[in-house]
């Protein structure tokens, strides 16, 4: 049903371009480059910045560091709220990124920013209902604002978030038992 | 690590013996979601909101769709506001594909954005009134209303699914002699929501039913994101058109409402206010609006994006509406993701129930400018 759209989705490049480069460095908007670059001077090598646009900073994360990560964007960033948190499956890559875009109401300077948060857990090969294998921790403690978002990432992309106190369905019917809907996977009949 | 929440952010586990009641899904003042209350007595003790009863879909859908044709579809959520939920949309496209909008369609686009959020707000404010049990406010703002869908019939060819705003500008330009009519229309209905004062917000017996129900403070508000009508009603001054502009909103003078209050009144009074303010931006808009100009530009057809992604929001009737875009290389968007307000707002409800009455229920759980089918998508 499906055989066309997969072996296209397997020629598409599945490389990101991650690296700001070097000589574009004087280009990019001042501001935005400072508080990347605070992240950086913190965190060094568990960071990589994945691009600096006006208005929006990319930041990627291993999944071990975005708790302490999130913390130091909260509390020294002056980050206060999730605006939107999705979920984006990889299959070539064998993963599953969660990108949380934050944004700041108490810091006039920040209103126009929105720092997205990315980080990738490993993905199961042959996904199964009810196989937990995908993990990720919750940054619900941090940012209060993720609770629902990260309830929906869950069961739409069976991504399960640990540390978070109400893991339960949100937008799904209770009986619910094929693959998570948001996954490459499962395909949509006549599609 | 751990953040400890203040007194009034935490849930406990109630006992058994207290009684619980499903607030829908069949719509008895709901709308199309079930609310999982528990009473003791007289008083709401949890409430558990269960949304998905109306869930379509869509961002599965777009994933099958090239950029074009994921417009229709994607306006289905709101369709009393689908210009706005399309907004952010195009100008992720317009991001993605590198358009240049002409400066005609962007005053369009204010214009026909601006119409909508005020033809959204008359529509919850009449579903806000009759759960009040004000049947006369019912009735005006639907009446109103029809005022400006004919504005914007006359605009787009459609009274409610418009599919306006396309990536590049707008679908068709503006009929002859659009500007004085909407001129002409918009200051009566100025005049007319300007009358909802007497007989609805400074009724005594709205204010004794809205008054100090359901306080979020302004702390509260900013921790769970809540956004739009119910942010501005806690104190917190946070408007997208103003605080980061998109197309023109940057040239005209734009007010944000805010009230310091937090309960159910102010945040029913917000959105009258932003329609008041909706007036100005129009009347603003049709005087600097170009008469003459390109209204698109034009589209390779299947038009294919590069490796990008895109985050871009909007303010639409009920709050910041965002959309995010992964693009790679293909005709349709690898993954599309609306953060849509209704869900952000949502997170509220358990928090604004609890100690209330459950007689107050209508007037907390409607104030949140809620609209259960955008909240699922």
């Amino acid at each position: 049903m499906s055989t066309e759209k997969d072996s296209e989705q397997q020629e598409a490049p599945a490389a990101e371009k991650k690296q700001v480069p070097a000589k574009l460095d004087e280009q990019l908007p001042k501001f935005e480059k400072d508080l990347a670059d605070k992240v950086v001077a913190k965190f060094g090598e568990k960071t990589e910045v994945a691009f600096v646009k006006p208005d929006r900073i990319r930041i990627n994360v291993k999944k071990d560091n975005i708790k302490e990560v999130a913390e130091f964007i909260r509390d020294d960033l002056g980050f206060d709220h999730a605006e939107s948190v999705s979920g984006v499956d990889y299959p070539e890559d064998k993963e599953i990124e969660v990108v949380y875009h934050l944004g700041s109401y108490t810091d006039p300077q920040l209103s126009k920013q929105i720092l997205t948060l990315a980080t990738r857990a490993p993905r199961e090969d042959d996904p199964k209902p009810g196989n937990d294998s995908t993990h990720l921790p919750s940054l619900r403690e941090i940012f209060y604002s993720v609770e629902f978002h990260e309830r929906e990432c869950f069961e739409m992309l069976g991504v399960y978030f640990d540390g978070h106190p109400d893991n339960r369905r949100l937008l799904l019917p209770e009986d619910w038992a094929d693959l998570p809907p948001l996954r490459k996977d499962f395909s949509i009949k006549g599609r | 690590m751990t953040t400890q929440l203040p007194p009034g952010l935490s849930l406990e586990k109630v006992d058994e013996k207290i009684m619980t009641l499903n607030v829908g899904p069949q719509h008895p003042g709901s709308g199309h979601m079930r609310l999982i209350i528990q009473v003791d007595g007289d008083y709401i003790v949890a409430c558990d909101p269960d949304p998905g009863y109306v869930h379509r879909g869509e961002e599965k859908m777009a994933e099958y769709r090239n950029y074009i044709l994921n417009i229709p579809h994607l306006e289905r959520p709101v369709i009393h506001d689908s210009c706005n939920i399309l907004y952010p949309y195009c100008l992720a496209v317009e991001e993605i594909l590198g358009l240049e909008v002409p400066e005609r369609a962007k005053y369009m686009r204010v214009i026909a954005s601006e119409l909508n959020r005020c033809v959204y707000i008359q529509y919850w404010l009449g579903i806000y009134g009759i759960f009040l049990g004000h049947s006369t406010m019912f009735m005006w703002p639907m009446g109103d209303r029809e005022l400006l869908i004919d504005l914007l019939e006359k605009m787009t060819g459609a009274r409610v699914t418009h599919s306006y705003f396309i990536p590049g500008g707008v679908r068709n330009d503006l009929p002859a002699n659009f500007e004085d009519v909407c001129l002409r229309q918009v200051n009566y209905f100025e005049k007319r929501i300007k009358e909802y004062a007497d007989i609805f917000y400074d009724n005594p017996i709205l204010i004794h039913r809205t008054e100090k129900t359901g306080i979020l403070s302004r702390e509260d508000a900013i921790r769970l994101g809540t956004t739009g009508s119910v942010l501005r009603a806690s104190g917190v001054d946070f408007d997208v058109r103003k605080k980061e502009p998109y197309d023109v909103y940057e040239e005209l003078d734009v007010h944000s409402n805010v009230l310091k209050e937090g309960d159910s009144l102010a945040r029913s009074k917000i959105p009258w206010l932003d329609m008041l303010e909706s007036c100005n931006i129009i009347r603003q808009a049709l005087e600097k609006m170009p008469k003459s100009g390109s209204i698109r530009q034009k589209l390779k057809p299947n038009p294919r994006g590069g490796d990008v992604s895109v985050y871009k929001r909007v303010e639409s009737g009920r709050g910041s509406l965002g959309c995010y875009i992964v693009s790679k290389n293909k005709p349709e968007p690898y993954r599309l993701k609306l953060s849509v307000p209704s869900f952000r707002n949502l997170i509220a409800l358990p928090y604004l129930l609890k100690g209330e009455k459950l007689g107050n229920m209508p007037a907390v759980y409607w104030s949140l400018n809620y609209w259960p089918v955008e909240a699922d998508r």
